[in-house]
């Protein structure tokens, strides 16, 4: 009963020589809210894709509510699901939203909600619509259910890239970098959903360049550099008294 | 211009249209329920699914149809084993010969629009579908292939009506089609611009009908890559 909601621990990486994990360990409760902050190559948003293998580490341990997904070796010596179906088990209960949205351009808005719901969780269409029309009034686009991707604003589509995500009632969110292709007036409602949705208690790890919404919503940040954990914490503490100079460096960097 | 004549060779206009369509429509359902498979094995990661395939269109594509027409229609013919095999019940038969040659035809072209529409997926949709749990086949069949067809259908209007033209071809192995009826009708009067201008306009009229067709399909099925909604 008493699991973490998430253990990740020990992962590494390498894209041929060059080792851009050298083991980033995260444990992650019901309700945790963990914003992941660093300098771009810092290994932050291959560490959440390790976490649902859209990556393949080269070592480590994934468990979800106590339940260790199983690796072997995969013949470029990552490592890979020895069982696809405890796979898509795991991943069904992580839903991850994406930088570029990825929404399925020749579905509607509701299409793209019902989905997985209706297709990896086995919803008939009538519950899964359901659930997907509630989602997405959660996010406020219901309006726009029979609207196409392409033809929706960047913070309407990733605001329905995060009711795809809440309508597989994940045990944990992944969110990377949701903000960072939008414009600058389009981020604050997507932020503000993001608010929302953590208050409610859900358990989420947010790669971010949001250091206002890493301070008031998250309640632990981790401040990856070159591969490893060079700081975390409290954000309140570690965001306004780092100990280390190069997260100071960075928060000077990020506050321009 | 003389007109006289040709409105008494329009039964035989009418015959030659009915064979044409019969030639199309034939060519374009065996030639779709091929390429489908053959596009899918194209755009395969797998050599051996993919390679064969494109040693297959590169053949097709590389040679003239005319070709292929007469080396299946009179070419095989040389050979006892093939006259006295079962293949010969077909193969015994113009328009036989003639759709095979355009189905294998559109095969070999409309497996590489598909393959091409397939390669052409944005690799974030199939990581999004992966991410919430979609297995290999599910994302291929629910994410990959509505997409790619929907996304092929400009493409293959124009193949349909580089069919249609190429139908034209069946009239050089004895068939009566529409170029077969303009040709007779020639020998018949003597009229050979009034003879085959009168068969291309027909063609144009189809061409036209088609162009429409696929207008009205492109419009309900590629809806989301308009640039606007439509109103």
């Amino acid at each position: 009963m008493d699991h973490p909601q998430l253990v990740v621990d020990n992962i590494h990486k390498r894209y041929g020589a060059r080792e851009v994990l050298k083991g980033v360990s995260l444990t992650a409760r019901a309700g945790d809210v963990i914003s992941l902050i660093g300098s771009s190559g810092s290994g932050k948003s291959t560490w959440l894709r390790c976490i649902n293998l859209l990556e393949q580490p080269h070592e480590g341990r994934i468990a979800l509510a106590g339940e260790t997904l199983a690796l072997q070796r995969d013949r470029d010596g990552t490592l890979k699901a020895s069982d696809a179906r405890q796979l898509a088990s795991f991943r069904a209960r992580l839903s991850m939203v994406f930088q570029q949205f990825n929404l399925w351009s020749h579905m509607t808005v509701l299409q793209n909600v019902v989905e997985a719901p209706q297709r990896v969780l086995g919803l008939t269409r009538a519950e899964a619509e359901a659930r997907a029309t509630q989602y997405l009034e959660r996010v406020g686009v219901a309006h726009r259910r029979t609207a196409y991707p392409a033809h929706l604003s960047g913070g309407e589509q990733q605001r329905v890239a995060i009711a795809r995500a809440l309508a597989m009632e994940p045990a944990v969110m992944l969110f990377d970098e949701p903000t960072s292709a939008l414009d600058p007036e389009l981020v604050g409602e997507v932020l503000k959903v993001m608010r929302e949705i953590a208050a409610e208690g859900r358990t989420m790890i947010v790669v971010t360049h949001e250091m206002g919404f890493a301070r008031e919503v998250s309640n632990h940040v981790v401040f990856l550099h070159q591969g490893l954990i060079e700081e975390q914490g409290d954000p309140r503490e570690v965001l306004t008294r780092p100990q280390s100079e190069r997260l100071t460096r960075f928060l000077a960097g990020s506050l321009k | 211009m003389e007109l006289a004549p040709l409105i008494d060779a329009a039964p035989l206009y009418a015959s030659g249209l009915a064979t044409t369509l019969q030639l199309l429509v034939a060519a374009l359902a065996f030639g779709l329920a091929l390429a489908l498979p053959l596009g899918v094995a194209r755009a395969s990661s797998h050599a051996w699914w993919s390679w064969p395939v494109a040693a297959y269109t590169f053949v097709i594509r590389g040679t003239p149809m005319l070709v292929q027409l007469f080396i299946i229609y009179y070419g095989l013919a040389q050979f006892d084993a093939i006259r006295e095999s079962v293949l010969w019940i077909g193969l015994e038969s113009a328009w036989f010969c003639a759709v095979l040659a355009l189905a294998l035809n559109t095969a070999a072209y409309t497996a590489e629009i598909v393959a091409g529409a397939i390669r052409a997926t944005p690799a974030g949709e199939i990581e999004a579908a992966y991410s919430l749990g979609m297995t290999r086949q599910q994302a291929f069949v629910r994410i990959v292939l509505p997409s790619a067809l929907k996304r092929a259908l400009p493409a293959y209007s124009n193949e349909v009506i580089m069919m249609l033209h190429a139908t034209s071809l069946a009239s050089l192995v004895t068939l009566v089609d529409l170029t077969g009826a303009a040709r007779d009708t020639y020998s018949r009067t003597y009229l050979p611009f009034e003879a085959y201008v009168t068969a291309g306009l027909v063609y144009l009229g189809l061409t036209l009908l088609l162009v429409r067709l696929f207008r009205r399909a492109e419009a309900r099925w590629l809806q989301h890559l308009a640039a606007r909604p439509a109103t």
